[in-house]
């Protein structure tokens, strides 16, 4: 098993990943989810965070097989 | 559940409601009041010529979104059903991108809960528009306009 790390939208063109997967043991929380799967960047204020497609805080743990997305303000409608 | 649908063609918003009330809602006696909101792309978005647009969605986590908020819609008003349809992918100006519908015996649940299922899809369904702009360029929608 493993952590799922997804981008969306611009996050994911300025990043230029879709998708990084992670061993379990390299995140407990959402947020070191969004630095080791960066690279270590600092997470921007605005970035939203989702865990198993439910919106998710920073500091949420991670079990192993997580689905964890990062993506801008949602711009739909 | 058929009552949200994220689509990547063309969406004919009246199309949709004519097929949604078919399956009786249209014959629903208990139906006093349909509110309809329909969202279409403008040519012009913070003074600058737009030519043609990009929606990109996270399946799964937006339909998902879109089920609560009508659950949620469901909890806040007396309502007899309700419609949600986005359409995703390339989108040129004038295109319908959404449709919400609400219906009701009465009109203040009605008109009430479909600005609730519009503002609530603007603020918190996993959307994100990319504007081609009329030089060629591209760029992300950075936030939408409050609704309220």
């Amino acid at each position: 098993m493993s952590l799922t790390v997804r981008f969306f939208a611009s996050l994911r063109e300025r990043l230029e990943r879709d998708e990084v997967v992670l061993a379990p043991g390299d995140a407990a929380t959402v947020g070191e989810a969004w630095a080791c799967a960066t690279g270590g960047e600092a997470m921007p204020a605005n970035v939203l965070a989702a865990v198993n497609q439910d919106y998710a805080a920073p500091d949420q743990p991670l079990k192993d097989g997580d689905e964890v997305a990062f993506f801008p303000p949602v711009t739909g409608g | 559940m058929d009552n949200v649908r994220v689509i990547g063609g063309a969406l004919d918003p009246w199309a949709e409601l004519q097929r949604y009330q078919a399956r009786g809602l249209a014959e629903h006696a208990g139906v006093g009041a349909t509110a309809v909101f329909v969202g279409s792309m403008r040519d012009l978005n913070e003074g600058d010529a737009v030519t043609a647009m990009t929606l990109e969605h996270y399946p799964g986590m937006t339909e998902k979104h879109l089920a609560a908020i009508i659950e949620e819609a469901g909890r806040r008003w007396d309502l007899i059903d309700c419609l949600i349809v986005h359409r995703v992918g390339e989108i040129l100006p004038t295109d319908p991108i959404v449709l919400t519908a609400a219906w009701s015996a009465h009109r203040k649940d009605a008109f009430e809960a479909c600005r609730f299922l519009m503002e609530e899809l603007k603020s918190r369904a996993p959307f994100w528009k990319k504007e081609t702009l009329a030089d060629g360029g591209e760029r992300w929608v950075e936030k939408n306009t409050p609704g309220y």
